[in-house]
């Protein structure tokens, strides 16, 4: 399926494995990306917060770009932020008429339009509603057998769960546990798989804002996870780039690689750890890949 | 309400027990209770105390969603138990069918289901100032306020003060001295009013508070919680917003320089300059900000973080110097929108909250790429009803 592909910034910026390892694993599962390469920045909910009528214009701008996408059949995202704060402004957008013409308005110097319900998913989405568990796991070349995964959710793609059409129909916060299941592997349930990861305040209260990393990390630990898998990069970076601080903040050792889910996904498909970037990671992942054999779950 | 002929059915509530003087830890008990299944968790709560163990402690007054007493967590998730039926509750439970009820998190528990508010809650909303403070002078008759002024500040005027938002609030798990939702809910009440004279005084105090409007985790938790639809996270983000861009105070938790810096780079970019967010909030929005001392001291604390991810090859040294950019032709049409939105004499605003949803008969989900070349695409269009804009 061809899709209008929206990356985000921080999986082309301080996350280059997921923008990366997305790109090796689309062939894999059939997905052509086109990628949005003119749109801006989704404002991850702080353009929102400054200016509510710049933020839904921004974001009607990718979405009108989306929709110029000859073929695509719909908009997917890496990253939940973007997910949330796309979500955020769209719901707006899609409620009035009248506000979408505003907005339209400013858009049409540069000869776009949004018209009225686009669909945006994240990857996560739309490998469980557009590809299906059953065909995922036909593709499934090395079984995470063994590997014990903490899915970590965070915020942004659970809540709130009427914008983002979560329902008994579309359980959308359990995905990651039927997807860690469909390749193989077993959940680890623990306290903090929906809670933050505190990377928005990470610039104004630094020690609450690894206090949440660490616990949720450390509580990962406790259930015995040998990995967590995420499909925000900003939850990776609190998570995986900043954990060396967060254990300096919890008092504890945590060790805990911290998987992107297209990283995931990829192992299991048969792809290489290095071609996945998991070499890259500020945690290595030695627990989830002997990286002599690059056996999944062997070292489990 | 066909639903309230059912018959009576059996329940099974799984309660969370404690008495606090007795000594003994925590417990659960299970009492099978019957009910028609439309009736509430708290029905059934109080039947069991009345039928099994008058001892159960649980705090209830109105029954009716109003008073906001009996705030507790049902099978995890915060709500009214007078305001959670049987039949939903179960719907919700585990794979036993037994309804979980537990006292509300974030705040010590009294006895079983009842929490000490006045330790956590009630503090916490006295700490806003929660009183109108007259704008002088004070008319003779009344106050001439604008209609839709009024209309926006009946959201937060909405919530109970029942704790739900409080007890899920993940700002406030590690750091319990946030001022948290409801609190700020109210504090936006007031700001809010146009009656109020100290609009620039409450928000200087909430803005410099290191556990005030800048401590929240934009987490959702409470917006879910609510079961009135004050949504305490959008009052949030509103006072952040009047206090930055209208009362113009620059903080000293970054909490400016952050939405600052963030806003700034995305005009000059297109994307976020990762590198230079970190700097920038605390040195303040612009290429000198990391040479202001609070700046060069936190990047010498991230310093052997940020040398390990360019050792990694996570970092790529030329993305963080110099940052990436969407192409210039399109640069310029987002620079241009900003001008344009940013220039207007007033924010233009939608709140969902009073303007409600446009009616659309049936939701028609339009593929991306109708309105290139898919010629024999029905039209995509939903056909837009009229705006009912209050």
């Amino acid at each position: 399926m061809k899709v209008a592909y929206w990356p985000g910034c921080v999986s082309r910026g301080f996350t280059p494995e997921l923008h990366g390892s997305m790109a090796k694993v689309a062939p894999l599962l059939d997905i052509e990306l086109v990628e949005l390469d003119r749109a801006c920045c989704t404002g991850a909910g702080v353009i929102a917060e400054h200016n509510q009528e710049l933020a839904d214009t921004l974001n009607a701008r990718t979405f009108a770009l989306a929709q110029q996408v000859d073929g695509a059949e719909l908009m997917m995202n890496i990253c939940s932020t973007c997910q949330g704060a796309q979500s955020e402004c769209q719901e707006r957008l899609d409620a009035n008429a009248e506000y979408r013409s505003h907005v339209n308005e400013t858009l049409a110097a540069e000869g776009l339009t949004y018209e009225t319900g686009l669909t945006n998913k994240n990857f996560l989405w739309l490998l469980v509603e557009e590809i299906g568990l059953e065909r995922l796991s036909a593709k499934v070349k090395h079984p995470l057998t063994n590997l014990k995964v903490g899915p970590f959710y965070g915020c942004y793609i659970v809540r709130p769960r009427d914008r983002l059409g979560i329902d008994a129909e579309h359980p959308r916060d359990h995905y990651l546990h039927q997807v860690i299941g469909a390749l193989g592997g077993t959940v680890i349930e623990y306290a903090g798989m929906r809670k933050c990861c505190g990377f928005p305040i990470i610039t104004m209260n630094k020690e609450a804002s690894l206090k949440q990393a660490g616990r949720h990390l450390g509580d990962a630990v406790d259930a015995d996870a040998d990995c967590l898998v995420t499909p925000c990069p900003l939850c990776h970076l609190n998570l995986d780039f900043q954990q060396p601080i967060a254990e300096s903040v919890v008092g504890r050792q945590l060790d805990m690689p911290i998987l992107h889910l297209p990283q995931l996904v990829g192992l299991a498909l048969g792809l290489d750890p290095k071609e996945l970037g998991l070499n890259r990671h500020m945690v290595r992942p030695s627990s989830v890949i002997d990286w002599s054999t690059s056996v999944v779950g062997a070292a489990a | 309400m066909a639903e309230t002929h059912k018959p009576p059915e059996q329940f099974t509530l799984r309660l969370r027990r404690f008495d606090p003087e007795s000594g003994e830890a925590p417990y659960w008990d299970e009492h099978t209770i019957e009910l028609e299944p439309h009736r509430s968790v708290l029905e059934g709560i109080l039947q069991a105390k009345a039928a099994a163990d008058g001892s159960i402690g649980i705090r209830c007054s109105c029954r009716a969603a109003i008073c906001g007493s009996c705030g507790v967590r049902i099978n995890g998730e915060p709500g009214l138990a007078c305001h959670t039926h049987l039949d939903h509750a179960r719907a919700s439970a585990g794979a036993d069918g037994v309804i979980e009820v537990e006292p509300m998190g974030n705040m010590p528990v009294i006895k079983d289901l009842i929490v000490d508010m006045d330790a956590v809650h009630w503090k916490k909303v006295q700490r806003v100032t929660p009183w109108l403070i007259a704008k002088q002078p004070v008319p003779e008759r009344e106050y001439l306020v604008e209609k839709e002024a009024m209309v926006d500040i009946t959201q937060s005027m909405a919530c109970i003060q029942c704790g739900a938002c409080v007890s899920d609030c993940l700002a406030m798990e590690v750091d319990p001295g946030f001022i948290g939702p409801a609190a700020l809910a109210k504090a936006y009440r007031f700001v809010g009013d146009p009656r109020d004279d100290e609009q620039d005084v409450r928000l200087r105090d909430l803005a410099e508070d290191p556990q005030g409007i800048f401590d929240c985790t934009h987490c959702f938790k409470c917006v879910e919680a609510c079961p009135k639809g004050v949504n305490p996270m959008g009052q949030i983000m509103r006072l952040r917003r009047i206090a930055i861009d209208d009362q113009k105070i620059v903080d000293k938790n970054n909490g400016q320089r952050h939405e600052a810096t963030m806003v700034g780079l995305i005009k000059d970019y297109g994307l976020l300059h990762e590198a230079e967010m970190v700097p920038r909030s605390y040195g303040g929005n612009s290429w000198f900000g990391k040479f202001h001392p609070a700046a060069g001291k936190e990047l010498l604390a991230s310093l052997p973080v940020a040398i390990k991810g360019v050792l990694k090859g996570k970092i790529n040294p030329k993305i963080a110097i110099f940052g990436h950019k969407i192409p210039a032709a399109d640069l310029k049409n987002v620079q241009r929108i900003y001008d344009k939105v940013e220039s207007r004499p007033e924010r233009y605003e939608l709140n969902l909250y009073i303007t409600g949803y446009d009616e659309v008969d049936e939701e028609t989900p339009v593929p991306v790429g109708t309105t290139a070349t898919n010629g024999d695409d029905e039209s995509p269009a939903a056909p837009d009803t009229e705006g009912s804009a209050a």
